[in-house]
């Protein structure tokens, strides 16, 4: 079964993204850290789409749907900004960032390191980031 | 929503922050810690055992008073991790480059020398 939720493009609204996606997530018996580790991928996905991809803050949204297989759970991040593709991005080295004492650029890192497979597809009608995270359901 | 008070106790400096470090909020924690780091203040502890959620932006808050703290030979600690909180440190190592007890006892115990 399917969740889908439209998140308003606005960075203070990404709390009520989160509070979708942990709600759906915990109903799944998913632990609580995994929760926080997913929420913080879809979070930092979202935050980019919001901050760099949609033309300007509030115009439109962001649309999340969550999809949960027998081994795992599938996050598909619709937006209708610029096209990013998080694949083809190289992360900065945090030892760089680090001594240039940037407060930014870890996000994508993030994202990289929870999740299991990243797929990315755009056309001129909207961009889809698709992300799985293999998961232990607790019973 | 977060919120970020600073307060002084004993020899320390202490900042607690509460609520959620996300993309809306990286400002007001950046404001706090350089005003701390700012201070004369050689010990700093920051409190997050009312920190629920942090993101990117709030680790890049942190990461980015790493260098600094180390040439001003200021203890900069965290403490009072939750453990989702304290395994957002961990993905990417921050854990190691940072100072981070458990308890606010610990934390003093640190500043102590003890």
């Amino acid at each position: 079964m399917g969740y889908s939720f439209n998140i308003p493009g606005s960075r203070n609204k990404l709390r009520l993204m989160r509070k979708f996606v942990t709600e759906v997530l915990h109903e799944h018996h998913v632990s609580d850290i995994e929760t926080n580790m997913m929420v913080l991928a879809v979070d930092e996905v979202c935050a980019n789409i919001i901050i760099h991809g949609l033309p300007s803050e509030q115009d439109d949204f962001v649309k999340i749907n969550i999809d949960f297989t027998q081994e795992g759970i599938w996050f598909e991040i619709v937006d209708k900004g610029a096209a990013f593709d998080i694949l083809k991005y190289n992360e900065p080295v945090l030892d760089d960032l680090i001594k240039n004492k940037q407060k930014g650029g870890v996000g994508i890192m993030l994202v990289k390191k929870i999740m299991d497979k990243i797929e990315f597809s755009s056309t001129n009608q909207a961009n889809t980031l698709k992300l799985y995270k293999q998961v232990t359901f607790e019973s | 929503m977060i919120q970020v008070n600073q307060t002084t106790e004993n020899n320390y400096l202490l900042i607690s922050v509460e609520g959620e470090a996300d993309a809306s909020s990286p400002i007001e924690l950046d404001k706090q810690i350089r005003e701390a780091v700012d201070s004369e203040s050689k010990n700093i502890l920051v409190d997050c055992t009312n920190l629920n959620y942090i993101s990117s932006a709030g680790l890049g808050v942190f990461m980015s008073y790493i260098g600094e703290v180390n040439e001003k030979a200021i203890t900069f600690i965290i403490f009072g991790l939750s453990d989702k909180v304290a395994k957002v440190f961990s993905i990417l190592g921050l854990d190691q480059l940072l100072t981070i007890k458990q308890t606010k006892e610990d934390a003093q115990a640190e500043i102590d020398g003890l």
